[in-house]
């Protein structure tokens, strides 16, 4: 299938899936607007949105497999199986946070239908981040995301700390922004264009490696996103709106989140200046070697378990980061794959504290699960599934993607860094075995301890497909790997720009 | 014309409202300063526009409409803390350390 | 014209120094208020007319109303007593950061786009002048731009309904 995305028709089907979102999402406002609100109300408008975000995958799904290609000029979104895989990646991730919201906001008395309004919204957002072939597209993608997300996190209007938490990231984020733009308005003053593959193009024509403005503009890009995927020392926003924020919200910013700005990030390196890889592999080796040791450290001193677990998402960004020094196909392989494991895991993780955590979000620490085994099994198994997912240890996916990255920085020249994450990831079996030694060894307080545990039945279907998810392609990666080289493959920069497109009409 | 000067006036601009974020405390204000630095983004914006074509003025348009949502969705999270605290000061909020 | 564009600029710059230091919430709100005005002021010098109108009308007339509304609905109009004038480290940290900023982005001064993609003066302000200063911003916004565009709507969306679901006292 060919795409032109000069014609309405070409422009539709190639943004059919964040069309496909928003529609849902603004039917859903206006059903919202006309329903009473009481909980099962709200439940039916949580399951509407579920099969919303299960449509646009459908609609990825099919253009995955459909093997779109350009036609003519590239416009403003990109058409490659890169951006596929990390629309799916994001819509799992949204799709999970959605279901374990179902009950919580019951729970937790938080009856505002429009909570499931903005989850679209921002992923319609995150999607659009993630697939922004000019730089606008991103940035505004980003916006949207950011401003849901901002609401997102204080929309539990009885809890002081929700409300903190969003104002923290609300400044934050718009510190952040305002740097990213200034980085787009640098790089277009320099290359005269938003497009990305355009402006690799002019990087390289012109010879602009080492053009002042196009040097201030990358370093402020770097600057913005580095608030976004939370990268140390850009991180101090994180804890405090991850503890503030509802669990389910802080679960779909962990990942989702993080998996669209990342996504973009490697768009913009690899697709607009891989050809200054020399000028900023180094900043993101001391970014990425920065947030894994800070991370990994400072989470070790958390009682918290959702503190805790905020710090484990900043070092994972770490990680992250290390898949990208390389620049090189293998290293966007091993980023995808991690993505996809990193998104399971985090909400899986996040899931259990929803399901603990109760009467007003009390922080939950590693001794209020103690003895969680002996009376939810099957929930214990689950949780460590995941916390040794995240620590990596053998024979779970966290352990392959590890891996992948690990030959990738090697395999590029980058062994210090690749050490640097072998020992943080040593580290971090420091405050994740705690927790899991709590669930099994420690004894209950009491008998009742966890009897206002319960999962509903829907989830322990989806959860027991995580933790076989973990485990099965902890054991038998290759399959996926594969479509992972081959989502990495496609977006490098080897096709070649047209000349004429976005350039200033010559002077008559 | 100016193109340098007036490149030179937005990254003053900018760097005075990135300062104002990092020294102030209080909430409104902070916000302030960061629609400040947007304002500063959008003289680059049209500076260039003198000499790359008007795509740099139609950026401006998208940089004010994010202004105006960020206004809006900004203004209502200061009201939802002011409910909570009386006060919009970042004392126990300190956007410096964690 | 050069001497009204370094009149602007530097009252531009005088206000936005006044903005980040006063005080009172009110009067930073009122030097912001200034400092758009004058760089309204700028655009104009810059062949953006269309802008600088939309700028006073939107930027000034309407986002800065709304600040000034909640700044006098929550009576924040006094000094904070929590703004402290002394010199903590974190405060030192912030100096030093604007400063840094400010030296990197000086560099700027030298830094212009290169040669190579740079229109002959006067090309953009004479199709402004041919097309109408509202078309030939119009024409790129609905064509080039459409996806951009269409994102700004879903973006207020998002914001309004943000905006509602957390200031409204009851839902």
């Amino acid at each position: 299938m060919s795409l032109d995305l000069q014609k309405g028709l070409g422009l539709l089907i190639a943004l059919l899936p964040e069309t496909i979102l928003a529609v849902w999402a603004m039917a859903l406002l206006l059903v919202a607007a006309w329903t009473h609100k009481d909980p099962r109300a709200l439940r039916r408008i949580g399951w509407v949105s579920l099969a919303g975000i299960g449509v646009a995958f459908l609609a990825v799904a099919w253009l995955w497999t459909a093997h779109p290609r350009l036609e003519g000029l590239p416009t403003s979104v990109a058409v490659d199986p890169f951006r596929w895989a990390v629309d799916a990646i994001i819509l799992l991730g949204a799709g999970f946070a959605v279901l374990l919201s179902i009950g919580y906001l019951e729970r937790e008395g938080i009856l505002i239908p429009e909570y499931y309004v903005l989850m679209l919204l921002a992923t319609v957002g995150m999607m659009l981040l993630a697939g922004g072939e000019d730089l606008f597209v991103l940035f505004l993608g980003l916006e949207l995301m950011s401003v849901s997300s901002y609401v997102l996190a204080g929309i539990d209007r009885r809890r002081e700390a929700s409300a903190e938490a969003a104002l923290k990231y609300f400044l934050l984020g718009a510190f952040a922004s305002a740097f990213l733009l200034y980085g787009i308005a640098l790089v277009y003053g320099a290359t005269g264009s938003t497009k990305l593959g355009f402006i690799g193009f002019q990087v390289q024509s012109l010879q602009l490696a080492t053009h002042p403005m196009l040097l201030a503009g990358l370093a402020l890009l770097l600057v913005g996103f580095g608030f976004k995927v939370a990268a140390v020392p850009f991180h101090m926003w994180t804890p405090d709106v991850y503890d503030g924020a509802p669990t389910p919200v802080t679960a779909f910013m962990a990942a989702a989140t993080k998996a669209a700005a990342f996504a973009a990030l490697i768009r913009v390196l690899l697709r607009a200046v891989p050809l200054l890889h020399d000028t900023w592999s180094p900043v993101v080796w001391w970014l990425a070697a920065a947030t894994m040791v800070v991370g990994n450290l400072v989470a070790l001193n958390q009682k918290s378990l959702k503190r805790m677990l905020a710090y484990s998402s900043i070092a994972h960004a770490g990680y992250l980061l290390t898949a990208l020094v390389s620049g090189s196909v293998g290293g966007a392989a091993a980023f995808l794959y991690y993505l996809l494991f990193y998104t399971l895991m985090t909400i899986g993780a996040f899931a259990v504290l929803v399901y603990k955590g109760r009467d007003g979000e009390r922080t939950v620490t590693a001794d209020d699960l103690a003895g969680l085994a002996e009376s939810h099994p099957w929930l214990a198994l689950f949780m460590t599934i995941c916390l040794l997912s995240l620590l990596g240890f053998p024979g779970t996916a966290g352990f392959i993607g590890k891996w992948y990255i690990l030959t990738s920085a090697i395999g590029s020249g980058y062994a210090l860094l690749a050490t640097i994450m072998v020992l943080a990831s040593v580290v971090s079996a420091g405050y994740y075995l705690p927790v899991i030694m709590a669930m099994y060894m420690k004894p209950r307080l009491h008998a009742e301890v966890h009897a206002d545990v319960s999962v509903p039945r829907v989830m322990r279907g989806v959860l027991t497909a995580v933790a076989v998810a973990l485990v099965v392609f902890g054991v038998w990666p290759s399959g996926l790997l594969k479509t992972a080289r081959a989502g990495a493959r496609g977006f490098l920069p080897d096709e070649v720009v047209p000349i004429s497109q976005g350039v200033p009409a010559a002077p008559k | 014309m100016f193109l340098g000067p007036a490149l030179a006036v937005s990254a003053i601009l900018f760097a005075l409202g990135a300062a104002g974020v990092l020294l102030r405390r209080n909430a409104i204000i902070i916000f302030m300063c960061i629609e400040l630095m947007l304002n500063a983004v959008n003289l680059t914006f049209v500076a260039l526009s003198q000499q790359l074509g008007v795509d740099g003025q139609v950026f401006v348009f998208f940089v004010m409409t994010v202004a105006a949502a960020e206004a809006a969705v900004g203004l209502a999270i200061v009201i939802a803390v002011f409910r909570h605290r009386e006060s919009v000061n970042l004392e126990n909020i300190n956007l410096l350390r964690g | 014209m050069t001497f009204a564009f370094w009149f602007f600029a530097g009252a531009a710059i005088l206000a936005s120094f006044l903005c980040i230091t006063r005080r009172s919430p009110v009067s930073s709100a009122l030097w912001l208020i200034t400092t758009l005005f004058n760089v309204a002021a700028l655009f104009v010098l810059l062949d953006a007319h269309f802008l600088a109108a939309v700028q006073v009308l939107v930027y000034a007339g309407a986002i800065m109303v709304l600040f000034l509304f909640v700044i006098m609905l929550l009576n924040l109009g006094d000094a904070a007593p929590g703004e402290n004038p002394r010199w903590s480290p974190s405060r030192v940290v912030g100096f030093l950061a604007g400063l840094g900023l400010l030296a990197e982005l000086l560099v700027l001064r030298s830094a212009v786009p290169p040669d190579a993609i740079r229109l002959p003066p006067g090309v953009v302000a004479g199709e402004m002048a041919g097309h109408g200063a509202v078309q030939s911003l119009a024409v790129p916004l609905f064509q080039a731009y459409l996806v951009p565009f269409e994102i700004t709507s879903l973006m207020l969306l998002a914001a309004i309904v943000g905006a509602v679901v957390l200031a409204k006292r009851r839902l």
